[in-house]
Parts: structure tokens; sequence; C-alpha cells
């Protein structure tokens, strides 16, 4: 991770942010809509690792709740373990391989709506749970999917993987 | 190390008042990006709008014709509306009638356009651009041409955070406009809808009355809307021996998926 990525991936985050809260929010289907900055968080975290996923992930979270006036540190904490997660995932699998987008998404928009589900309990807001598995875990899932692997092709231009350092063998006689 | 802080901002924003240290910080924040929200709304717009208008292609020509015959439904009630109004006015100064704020005579309207939509099913709250220095207070009411929309829960110099009536903290008290039947408007069993609750089985209420908020001035818990304010339609009435009350569903009146812009009542007397 360098200072050139981390100031990259804040200018995109900030961006991004302000989008979701002003335009992606507005795209309905049933009570889900698509997560912008989750799908973006997960690609650069897949391409990049774990450190530049959380760091991410903290700092798209942070925007998200001061440009709504949520309670603070709630995405932040969602998106940081999104990041890490996505990071180790991407460590884990073949960068090479075309799935990893689209089950890294997958997994992670189940854990950011169960998570927010689990916080949202925790701080006193009870919403019966049939409201949030049918009609905002199914499209959510669906429109976030859609939107995996357009959104990784861009990371990977924004953010290419580092290239593996060649090393040349040297044959002593 | 980044969840703990975030574990920690959660404690403490969600723990300190709203005078607090990170409440604070977040108002300045918001102060930052308000200007780059209205842009990206800017922006933003046409999209949606075209989005919008797609959508409401579906439909829409049942509604048309639903609309046609509500309209001359409309235009024969606007004609006894206006001499019973008349007569009103005739007999309030006949009777010296003394009465609190009327809407929206006693209030300056402040036009803001919502940058912000609600974020998840857990917290109905929308983001306005017009804050304090445009005279906005706490617990101002907000509403459209179609009815209310809410009240102002937060504001900062250039913004104002307003929760939906669909939240579930949200809840005002009001009136079935046709019987008078009073009961307390909450969040219904969907994102969207409303009940009136609280309302005595003996009192009636059927499919198709309005419901308008009641304005009620109870000692010092007075209601923070005006009296008359439209909220919506009643599409179902039931009620069952093992309950207190009516079982009301309401439709709203107001889009609360399509606000564009909303109009911040300022009290005139606090002005």
């Amino acid at each position: 991770m360098t200072a050139a990525d981390l100031a990259k991936a804040a200018g995109l985050f900030l961006f991004a942010a302000l989008l979701q809260v002003t335009l992606v929010t507005s795209v309905n289907v049933a009570s889900g809509h698509p997560d912008l900055v989750l799908v973006l968080l997960v690609s650069i975290a897949l391409l990049r690792g774990p450190i530049l996923g959380a760091v991410s992930g903290f700092w798209a979270g942070l925007v998200l709740d001061v440009a709504a006036l949520q309670t603070l540190g709630l995405s932040s904490l969602l998106l940081t373990f999104i990041g890490y997660w996505a990071g180790r995932f991407g460590e884990a699998t073949s960068r090479r391989s075309p799935h990893p987008p689209l089950v890294a998404v997958a997994l992670a928009t189940v854990v950011v709506i169960v998570g927010a589900a689990v916080l949202h309990f925790m701080l006193g807001d009870t919403v019966p749970l049939s409201h949030v598995l049918g009609p905002v875990l199914l499209p959510s899932l669906a429109l976030n999917s859609l939107l995996a692997y357009p959104l990784y092709r861009l990371s990977g231009r924004l953010f290419q993987a580092p290239v593996p350092e060649r090393r040349e063998a040297v044959l002593l006689v | 190390m980044l969840v703990l802080l975030s574990v920690a901002l959660i404690t403490i924003y969600f723990r300190e008042s709203s005078g607090g240290a990170l409440h604070g910080a977040q108002r300045i924040g918001v102060s930052v990006l308000a200007p780059f929200e209205i842009a990206a709304e800017r922006v933003a717009r046409p999209f949606r709008d075209a989005y919008g208008y797609v959508s409401d292609l579906v439909g829409a020509k049942e509604e048309n014709a639903e609309l046609r015959a509500e309209i001359e439904e409309l235009r024969r009630q606007v004609v006894e509306n206006e001499t019973a109004a008349q007569e009103n006015d005739e007999l309030r100064k006949t009777l010296n009638y003394v009465e609190g704020p009327r809407f929206p005579d006693e209030f300056n309207p402040v036009v803001a356009q919502v940058i912000v939509r609600p974020q998840d099913v857990y917290r109905q709250e929308i983001v306005v651009a017009a804050g304090s220095n445009d005279g906005i207070g706490r617990d101002d009411p907000v509403v459209t041409e179609e009815g209310l929309v809410g009240t102002v829960m937060e504001v900062t110099g250039n913004a104002a955070k307003v929760r939906l009536l669909t939240d579930q903290q949200s809840a005002a008290s009001a009136l079935v406009l046709q019987t008078q039947a009073a009961g307390i408007v909450v969040h219904g069993t969907s994102v969207n809808s409303l009940i009136l609750d609280r309302v005595p089985k003996d009192q009636l209420v059927e499919e198709g009355n309005i419901v308008v908020t009641a304005g009620s001035r109870a000692g010092k818990y007075e209601s923070l809307y005006p009296r008359g304010i439209a909220i919506g339609i009643v599409t179902a009435v039931s009620q069952r021996d093992v309950d207190f009350y009516k079982r009301i569903q309401i439709a709203p009146l107001v889009d609360f998926d399509s606000l564009e812009e909303v109009v911040v009542l300022v009290a005139k007397a606090r002005k």
C-alpha cells in the first residue's frame, strides 16, 4: 500500500459515498438498493489486499455516516471488517480467476445487511427480520451482483494489482 | 485498531448529547460536505427523474382513469368546502374564537431541497439543504403539498436532518376529518405504511376517510404539528374482541420514496 494508493482511495470513496447518499439510494427495488461503496470496496480490497481494504472501508464508512448524519462509526465498523475480509479473501484466491468478485460481493452484501440488522438491534432500532431478509437482502444481493464485474474491472484500471517481482535463477556451475 | 476506533465512535456518539464533541464534529463535516451533496444532487436529478419517469409509466393508464374520477369528485367537494369555509370564518368572527397556531398562516415556509434520502430500513430520515441559517430549528414540522412529512430532529448551519413520519420513533396526534375520531399516527407494518392507533372501538372510521393532524394542545405536551395538515387516507379498518382499539391502516399522501423538495414550517412567533 503506497501513499498514492491511499490518496486515490480517499478521493474515490469520497466521490462514491456522495453518489451513494444522493443518487444510488433512490434506485429502489422493493426496499433494497445497490451499494456502490460496498462493491467498490470489495473490488479494491480483492486487488490490493486487506490493509488498503480496511483503511478504505473505515474512511468510506466515516464519509457515509457524516454525509447522511447517521450514528458515527456504524458504517465504518462494518466496512472496515468487510474491507479487511475481502483483502484476505483476495489473497487466498487467485486474482486471475473471474469468480472472486461475484462471490466476495455476494458474501459481503449478506454480511453487511445482517451485520447492520444486529448493530441496529443493539442500538434499539427494532425492525422485523421479515422486513430485512426478503425486501432488502434479495434485491440488494441481485443489484450488487450486477455491479460486481463492471466495478471490479474499473477498480482494476485504477488500482493495478502489484506485479510480483521477477526472480532470476542463477545457475552456478 | 480501526475496528476498535469504530466501536469507540459508536459508543461515544450514542451516549453523548446532541451538543457533544462528536455531534459537533459531524455537523462541521456536514457543513463541508453539503455543497458537494447539493452539487451531486443537481447532477443526479435528471437521472433520477428519468428513472422515476420509467417507473411511473407502469400502471399510468389505470392510474389516469382513477385520477379523472377523483377530479370530478374533488371539484364537487371544492364548491361545498368553499361555502363551508366562508361560513366558518364568519362564525369564528362572531364568537371571537381563540385557537392555536393556524396552518399555514402563522408559519414561514422554508423550501428546502432533499440532499440525502433514507439510507436503510432502520431509520427513515432525510437531510435537507437548509438549516439554522434559514431560521430552521429542532422540532419544526416539515410538509409537502401532499401532506405531512415529519419533523426536524437535528440542525446544522446549512443542513437539517428530518425524521420522516414513517420512522419507528415518529408519532403524530391525528383526527379523522369526516368523523373527528382521534388517535395517534405511527409507523405501519411495512416501510412506507402508517397506522392510526388508539382509536376507541366506538368511534366511526371508514375506508377512504382522510386523516389530518390534530394539533392537540394538552398542557405542556402540545403537538409539534399545527392542526389540519393532511396525513393519509384510511385503507383498512378492522377490530377484534381482544383489542382495546380499532386497527386502522393508512396510505400516506406523501410519497416518501421520491421526495425532492420539502417545506419546513418555521413558526412566525419564534422567528
